[in-house]
């Protein structure tokens, strides 16, 4: 019986402690945003004594000429794009990775493991793009997030082919398919439970990129969700009500994910971050 | 058959891939060493040798962030491998809140850091903030946790174990639950307890977690931008400047090539203590 009394003590210990590190801090934001200028002021965790949910919501969303609606849709515009290019390009870049090896084999994992190290160079970056007419463009900015994103998704996908027995393959040759048709036709479809992980965590990365969009996508009408937010801290400066109101308007994307896929983001992650 | 396989896996598979990579990331990475040496307008370059790698080395303000940047990473790296340690080992036990928990754990992974550094920034406010007045109901004066010089660095390198742990503790799950049954029911035949357990079988045994975690926590130390620029933006004075928050600054100021050369710095700083490292800790890795 004290045994059963103790392990129940530990869990609400450890329960209570989960709601002061990590429930306090999101109730705070949530708390605020419903309060008006003067009351979010202080700062406090006490209940707004009256709510402005609406009034600050359509204060945020309109402000600087509807700013945020337009941020949203450069940040979901930002992140679908890159993750079907990253998805297609970094599948097809695994699939043959994996299944030939030669002389130039270690020499391609070696590159694309240098990127998961390598800090990408700023200004070298901004000038090629320039170069290529991507700079402030949509284009520029996805093939950015998907060239820093290649390595990581590239080499969960090398992992992940390994276990996709070679009889397909060699069944599929004997039949007369080709490589474009045995890849499209069979593989891809069968990558698809780290394709599903690809997803989830490239999407909340790069939807939560802040550096990147700051350097490469600059100029009002290219806003990013987390460059609004950036630049809204100093024109809320004394509304933190509206500052609150943003952040928690752009963490509804990645707290929907989470619920519908919490399980799947981290049985994905641990697939693939211990591989050996 | 080796026609076949050159046939059916061609490299042409690789073309977008690389070409994407190739053209936006390792030129970029290799054209920086030129510019580095450059005074550079984007549109003209002057050659001046090593003259901004000097001028880094020289200046208090520009030379600050080597330290800043070890020790924001050596403090992140270090808690997050140990919390992670001890939040995995306490989340594969046999909870009934351990689902939950997990959830918990890991959910500030997924906002973003900007959300998280605006409001703990409020939080950390000195008089205000909730956290002084947490420690002012109990008695304890809080510091100013962002303003003084001495200690607002590790501030902001807790706020970021706060939001990376859950990654880390992820990642030790998968590494505990890999370590089979069978260590601890001979540990438990010989008569060792919980304690002996967690020293002579999962610390050993969950060794490869405990590296990715070090390599993964380490290199994002070393490269850690955001946060430190929305809470801080390295002030008081340069006392929470990093090496990526210095390029940022003489890229605004218009040096790019004082700028680039930064990252020339950065990329050799990351090189020179993660490889090493790496091969250090690969080295020392067990078979289970």
């Amino acid at each position: 019986m004290s045994r059963k009394l103790r392990t129940f003590g530990i869990e609400a210990v450890a329960v209570l402690l989960s709601v002061a590190i990590f429930w306090v801090p999101l109730y705070f934001v949530f708390v605020n945003a419903l309060k008006d200028s003067k009351e979010a002021s202080e700062l406090t965790i006490d209940w707004p004594s009256s709510i402005h949910l609406w009034s600050n919501v359509k204060e945020v969303v309109t402000a600087r000429d509807f700013m945020l609606v337009r941020a949203f849709y450069n940040s979901a515009a930002l992140t679908v794009l890159s993750i079907v290019v990253l998805v297609f390009v970094c599948a097809m870049a695994a699939f043959v990775m994996q299944r030939r090896q030669d002389r130039f084999t270690p020499w391609i994992t070696f590159f694309v493991l240098a990127g998961l190290i390598i800090p990408p160079s700023i200004v070298p970056t901004i000038w090629v793009l320039d170069g290529i007419g991507l700079f402030k463009t949509m284009t520029g900015i996805v093939s950015v997030e998907v060239a820093l994103g290649i390595s990581f998704a590239t080499l969960l996908y090398r992992n992940f082919m390994a276990s996709i027995p070679r009889e397909i393959d060699e069944a599929a040759i004997m039949d007369g398919c080709g490589g474009f048709r045995l890849f499209f036709g069979m593989i891809l479809p069968l990558l698809q439970p780290v394709t599903a992980t690809i997803v989830v965590t490239s999407s909340v990365t790069i939807f939560n990129d802040f550096t990147n969009p700051l350097y490469f996508f600059p100029g009002s009408k290219n806003a990013t969700v987390q460059l609004t937010l950036y630049n809204f801290m100093s024109q809320f400066v004394s509304q933190y009500n509206l500052l609150f109101m943003n952040i928690l308007l752009i963490t509804i994307p990645p707290l929907l994910l989470f619920i519908f896929f919490n399980k799947k983001i981290v049985a994905g992650m641990t697939a693939g971050s211990v591989k050996g | 058959m080796n026609k076949v396989v050159k046939r059916t896996y061609s490299y042409y598979f690789l073309i977008p891939a690389a070409v994407i990579y190739l053209v936006i990331f390792i030129l970029p990475t290799v054209m920086s060493f030129f510019f580095s040496m450059t005074r550079w307008t984007l549109a003209e370059w002057e050659f001046i040798g090593f003259q901004n790698f000097a001028t880094f080395f020289q200046e208090q303000s520009l030379s600050i962030g080597f330290r800043n940047t070890f020790v924001y990473a050596v403090v992140t790296c270090g808690l997050k491998v140990v919390l992670g340690l001890l939040l995995g080992v306490f989340l594969t036990s046999g909870l009934k809140t351990k689902g939950y928990l997990r959830s918990v754990v890991f959910f500030p992974t997924l906002v973003s850091t900007i959300a998280v550094g605006i409001a703990f920034g409020m939080m950390m406010h000195p008089t205000q903030g909730l956290l002084n007045t947490a420690l002012a109901a109990v008695g304890i004066p809080g510091p100013d946790w962002l303003g003084n010089v001495r200690i607002a660095l590790l501030s902001v390198a807790l706020v970021d174990v706060w939001k990376g742990v859950g990654f880390a503790t992820v990642i030790y799950i998968a590494g505990i639950m890999s370590i089979p049954e069978e260590y601890s029911e001979a540990l438990q035949i010989d008569g060792g307890n919980a304690f002996d357990k967690f020293w002579n079988i999962i610390v050993p045994l969950s060794r490869p977690a405990t590296n990715a975690v070090i390599i993964l926590a380490f290199i994002g130390g070393l490269r850690s931008f955001d946060l430190i620029w929305t809470m801080t933006k390295g002030g008081p004075g340069f006392a929470t400047d990093l090496i990526a928050s210095i390029i940022y600054k003489q890229y605004q100021a218009g040096f790019y090539g004082l700028s680039t050369a930064g990252n020339v710095i950065l990329f050799l700083f990351v090189t020179l203590l993660v490889y090493p490292l790496t091969m250090y800790l690969n080295r020392k890795e067990v078979d289970l």
